[in-house]
């Protein structure tokens, strides 16, 4: 009996969490007029293809789409790179002024990113990058979480297997490509899902950086959707479903990699 | 046999000749620490000079500690610090108590669906800025409002949300509460997983009830990582701009302005980049003393 007044207590918990994702599903098939009217729409409507192409209409969503997909997956592959080689370095050698430098890249995960961002975008400002992809991928390619994450995991693989390599002659980018690459493969992933996210919602910067609507990010478009004086919430309701896909997505695809690289970055951080 | 072992030796060397196990380590760290430099460190630098200048480009001009100096005098900082320290004197300890609550009910052998439960209250935590947005300023709103229809059950008469600047406080610490409580739980949930069950085996034989087995085994072990979500959710309370600045932008009456939403403001609805640069560095100084003084505490 007890069990089940914790189960029931639960449904609830997960009701007020999951509840406004699948409101937010159906509001995306109802007309603006329908989606504001008592009580709350929890069915499903008929103008889901409206809303869209209204959508399509006024932001151009398949570029925006394409824009947002673009700067994701180029930021996210730069940046597992980046941190997988960096990771490698403090992981697996040993080097001058080592330490210094993995707390010296760490310590800045303490700064308020309005520190930065200012700077930055005076720095791209005058060589021109405002309103370019670059200045959108480029700073957020040296990401102190995925070093952090990557040395975490390579500390864990041990020394033998990497000396077995290079015993038989495998050449140090071979031993990285070869043995190091596919053992980290599941922690690579799960730094992927999470980095991709992150580029794939940013708002602030690009809302900073950004000035032409036809090179816009999806969460940009939609804010420029939301200041209008006749807001049309049919289509905000579609534009704002289709940003929360990806996550759906991934999520239920991969969610023991999103708990294991979460606790990595919480309970040893 | 030593023949063909030698041959993939040799090649393997030529090819060795400009990556060397030596030089290795620092040409795998140039990428990280190109990015660190530009867009880390010279930022940061940066921002230092900034705070002591006004203006911009070519009128850009040297004013000392003017900017701090304003800043010290300015009412509405006054009023962004005590809304953010009100905001965070109340949320934090609401958010993490409930996360420990949901924590040890995902955590009982004696629930159905576990899994499903922990994959939904997860979810709020992975929402992006603005889908998170457009759903909370929907669901509180006034008129047809999915808070004020849940409450309408209760009995309760629709509330203006957003419109009072009690009201509007309310509505960023719930905002908030929806959105980190289920990732802080999932965090607890691993610790406790990772208490031995010899633990409480022993506290049971001795005759412990459960109140006692929690006060005595649960709280104790899971203490490093109650106090680390102490801290991360203090520094991320402190530097509160999303929600702010999606739901109320401050207002009404700059009830929720917050440090780094008048950051915001300042540079770049302002663009006073001096003074926000000034704000950034108080910012920045606060976080860092009560990091500081939290690690403090938790070692005694």
């Amino acid at each position: 009996m007890k069990g089940w007044t914790l189960t029931f207590v639960l449904a609830v918990v997960f009701g007020l969490c999951v509840g406004p994702f699948y409101w937010l599903a159906m509001a995306a098939t109802h007309a603006n007029a329908d989606i504001f009217s008592w009580p709350p729409k929890f069915y499903p409507g008929d103008q889901l293809m409206a809303n869209t192409a209204k959508l399509e209409e006024s932001i151009g969503l398949v570029t925006v789409l394409g824009n947002t997909l673009y700067v994701a997956v180029v930021q996210t592959a730069g940046a597992i790179v980046v941190s997988l080689l960096a990771g490698y370095a403090f992981a697996k050698f040993t080097f001058k002024g080592r330490n210094l430098l993995f707390v010296l890249l760490l310590s800045t995960l303490v700064i308020p990113s309005g520190v930065t961002i200012i700077p930055i975008f005076e720095m791209m400002n005058d060589i021109g990058l405002i309103d370019s992809y670059p200045a959108l991928i480029l700073p957020s390619l040296s990401v102190p979480f995925g070093i952090f994450l990557t040395r975490q995991s390579l500390l864990a693989i041990p020394d033998e297997l990497l000396d077995a390599a290079r015993i038989d002659g495998a050449g140090e980018l071979r031993v990285l490509w070869r043995v190091v690459v596919p053992v980290m493969r599941p922690v690579l992933a799960a730094l992927a899902v999470f980095l991709f996210l992150g580029a794939w919602n940013d708002f602030l910067w690009p809302l900073i950086a950004m000035r032409t609507p036809e090179m816009y990010t999806l969460p940009v478009a939609l804010a420029s959707l939301l200041g209008l004086a006749q807001t049309d919430f049919g289509q905000i309701m579609v534009g704002t479903a289709i940003s929360s896909l990806p996550m759906m997505i991934l999520f239920l695809i991969l969610q023991r990699q999103f708990i294991s690289g979460l606790l990595a970055g919480a309970t040893k951080g | 046999m030593t023949l063909t072992l030698s041959r993939p030796r040799e090649r393997a060397r030529s090819r060795r000749s400009f990556v060397t196990r030596r030089n290795v380590p620092y040409l795998l760290i140039v990428p990280a620490l190109a990015g660190f430099l530009v867009f880390k460190a010279y930022p940061i630098l940066a921002a230092m000079y900034i705070s002591l200048t006004t203006g911009a480009g070519a009128a850009r001009t040297f004013v000392g500690l003017d900017n701090y100096v304003r800043l010290v005098n300015d009412p509405l900082f006054w009023t962004a610090l005590w809304n953010t320290g009100l905001i965070l004197v109340v949320q934090v300890p609401i958010m993490l108590f409930l996360a420990l609550l949901l924590a040890l009910g995902l955590n009982s052998a004696s629930v159905r669906l576990r899994g499903l439960w922990r994959l939904g209250v997860f979810m709020p935590s992975l929402t992006g800025l603005v889908a998170y947005g457009v759903m909370f300023s929907v669901i509180l709103r006034k008129d047809a409002g999915l808070l004020n229809w849940l409450l309408s059950f209760f009995g309760v008469t629709p509330i203006d949300w957003l419109g009072s600047p009690f009201w509007a406080r309310i509505s960023i610490v719930i905002a908030l509460t929806w959105h980190y409580t289920g990732y802080n739980a999932v965090i607890y949930l691993a610790g406790l997983q990772s208490i031995s069950k010899d633990l409480y085996e022993a506290a049971m034989v001795d005759g412990a009830g459960p109140v006692r087995r929690f006060w005595s085994i649960t709280v104790p072990q899971l203490r490093p990582i109650l106090a680390l979500t102490v801290v991360l959710s203090t520094i991320g309370t402190l530097q509160l701009f999303d929600e702010p600045l999606v739901l109320t932008g401050g207002g009404p009456d700059n009830s929720t302005l917050t440090i780094s939403l008048y950051l915001y403001l300042n540079g770049f609805r302002y663009f006073d980049f001096g003074y926000a640069a000034a704000i950034a560095y108080a910012l920045t100084l606060i976080v860092a003393a009560f990091g500081i003084a939290q690690m403090r505490l938790q070692k005694t």
